[in-house]
């Protein structure tokens, strides 16, 4: 019987990941935490939207690619739908124009899935071209915002998210 | 007159030029509003961030345009990175070669590009100098017992 190591392989790639991704603590009570995921390639916007987020008292998870990304929802395929159940994301911000998954890539893939996608999406972008804007609004994201990101605009979409649909 | 305010008014002169001359645009203000008692270096630590990634970004222009076949497309992308980056910390003079520099990778205009590149750099080199220069002047600000009157 082995009683040491009870963790399973999926818990080992969730902390591994945790930890290189970065998870902040908001200021909100423990259960009640504004979680958002963070997708962007860039070291300098990753640095940038985590502040946006904690300085909003949001408990915020940042991933490099939309690769990351599903792997940290468990949507990548891998056999490990055990142990994702408490994971609680209120939002995702992803960017729009990344290397290998774009975020309208990573739009419909969230939106493909069962589990999350009742979760608002809100794409990013530096350019603002209407027939993207459209695309990304038919494919189900909450919202399309023009970076660079303002702490005006993660506080207007909080209070969205947190007041609109009635909960 | 005390050092101290002496030291603050010559920080004000300093960013309100940078400002004057475009150098820094309203996104820089932004940066400021996320920096406080918890977080006190965080412009220095995302405009550092910014440093490495445009010399690198600007090592990857420099080598593409040296190729015999150039691939525009990578350009293209790496201009976009920059472009990005350099307007997250409100660096806008870089920010609006980018603009310039995108049109002639689409027209694949050779010379175009390579005007392009040249001018980036040296506005990149630029905005390096003077931001440093301005974050010397808050450590003395800092080191002479006085606080960063921000916005200014």
């Amino acid at each position: 019987m082995f009683s040491g190591d009870m963790a399973t392989a999926d818990e080992i790639l969730r902390r591994s990941l945790t930890d290189e991704v970065g998870v902040s603590k908001g200021s909100v009570s423990g259960s009640e935490e504004f979680h958002v995921l963070a997708v962007d390639d860039s070291f300098v916007d990753r640095k940038v939207i985590e502040r946006l987020l904690k300085i909003s008292s949001c408990k915020v998870t940042v991933v490099e690619s939309g690769s990351r990304a599903l792997q940290y929802l468990g949507l990548d395929g891998e056999k490990s739908s055990v142990g994702f159940n408490d994971l609680k994301i209120n939002l995702i911000m992803t960017d729009y124009s990344m290397p290998g998954m774009t975020g309208y890539e990573l739009l419909k893939k969230i939106k493909e899935s069962s589990a999350f996608r009742e979760i608002p999406v809100v794409i990013m972008s530096s350019e603002n071209i209407l027939t993207r804007i459209d695309r990304c609004l038919e494919e189900g994201a909450e919202e399309y915002i023009i970076k660079p990101v303002k702490l005006s605009d993660v506080k207007r979409i909080k209070d969205v998210i947190m007041g609109g649909d009635g909960k | 007159m005390d050092s101290v305010v002496l030291l603050q008014r010559q920080l004000v002169d300093y960013t309100a030029q940078l400002f004057n001359e475009g150098f820094l645009d309203d996104q820089f203000n932004q940066l400021q509003q996320l920096q406080d008692e918890s977080n006190p270096d965080f412009v220095v630590e995302v405009v550092t961030l910014f440093f490495e990634d445009s010399e690198r970004l600007l090592n990857e222009l420099a080598k593409a345009l040296e190729q015999q076949s150039i691939d525009y497309r990578k350009i293209d992308a790496h201009v976009h990175q920059l472009k990005g980056s350099s307007s997250s910390i409100g660096a806008q003079r870089v920010q609006k070669v980018c603009i310039a520099f995108r049109n002639y990778c689409e027209e694949r205009n050779i010379e175009g590009c390579q005007k392009c590149l040249q001018q980036v750099k040296n506005e990149y080199s630029l905005v390096k100098t003077k931001l440093e220069t301005l974050f010397k002047l808050e450590q003395q600000v800092l080191a002479a017992g006085g606080s960063i009157p921000w916005p200014m």
